[in-house]
């Protein structure tokens, strides 16, 4: 039983540690800020989702402390994640950060003109 | 469906009452008896059952963390292969959901999905403009959106 416990609690810190290794490498390969910010966005988040599943099944299992606190952390981090991705890449469309210069196709220019337009930004 | 929360609820304090033993076990029983009887007379609500509504947001949930681990695996082969072939592209994205929470509940789901993050919802919230990072496939990944999460979303919404 506590072999069992001990790969459960084993796999779980290796795989959040493997993705937060894959978002930082990502962060470093990556052309630009978009592109970035996709690595960043969901690397990140499950790799901290997962230690902090290991961290709670070691006190659970091996300590016998139940701590809901962790998992509500695992669910902020689910729901602050990709809401940190999306408004990281908006700002910086609308401030004006260049895509990188193998981008393939662009709808949102248009869109973001007409709206500075609208409301009287440069 | 919070009546039908309410009334389940209400039967099962009922239930205990009535058999004067208040213990966790008999509220349990009583909530399991009062869900009988609320399936039985359905046909006197006006909306479904809240059980049904219940069960896609677990089946919604279920997509969600999928998606998730789908997404990282992608995000992994992609930057450790030896040569980066990317293809970024920003694309518009029709919807067709109304409420606020349902188009926030589709950008996070979006940007969880593999190589793709939600960057700007126009001002009428009809349309989505999504950057995506191998623009091969973009008929594709609309598709995806349409057929699972646009799909699962309407399903928990519909009353």
């Amino acid at each position: 039983m506590t072999i069992l416990a001990n790969i459960l609690i084993i796999f779980f810190i290796s795989l959040g540690v493997l993705f937060l290794v894959v978002a930082a490498i990502g962060l470093f390969r990556l052309p630009d800020l978009y592109t970035r910010a996709h690595a960043a966005s969901k690397s990140a988040t499950l790799g901290v989702m997962s230690i902090l599943l290991g961290v709670f099944f070691h006190f659970w299992l091996m300590e016998n402390h139940f701590n809901p606190t962790i998992l509500l952390g695992v669910l902020f981090l689910f729901i602050t994640g990709p809401v940190g991705g999306h408004i990281m890449s908006r700002s910086s469309y609308i401030a004006g950060v260049k895509p990188w210069a193998g981008t393939v196709r662009d709808d949102l220019k248009p869109e973001i003109e007409r709206m500075k337009k609208e409301q009287n930004i440069k | 469906m919070s009546f039908q929360i309410l009334l389940n609820l209400f039967l099962a304090f009922l239930w205990m009452f009535l058999s004067s033993n208040y213990s966790l076990s008999r509220f349990i029983i009583g909530f399991l008896l009062g869900l009988a009887l609320i399936i039985a007379f359905r046909k006197f609500f006006k909306s479904r059952l809240y059980i049904d509504r219940v069960w896609s947001v677990i089946k919604l949930s279920f997509l969600f963390i999928k998606e998730l681990i789908l997404a990282n695996v992608s995000v992994l082969v992609l930057v450790l292969r030896p040569r980066l072939e990317l293809q970024p592209a920003f694309f518009k994205y029709d919807t067709k959901l109304t409420e606020d929470w349902e188009i926030t509940l589709l950008s996070s789901l979006i940007t969880l999905t593999p190589g793709t993050v939600v960057v700007h919802v126009s001002d009428d919230s009809k349309s989505l403009y999504i950057h995506v990072l191998d623009s091969n496939d973009i008929d594709e990944t609309i598709d995806s959106i349409k057929n699972t999460f646009e799909k699962a979303i309407l399903e928990v919404s519909r009353s």
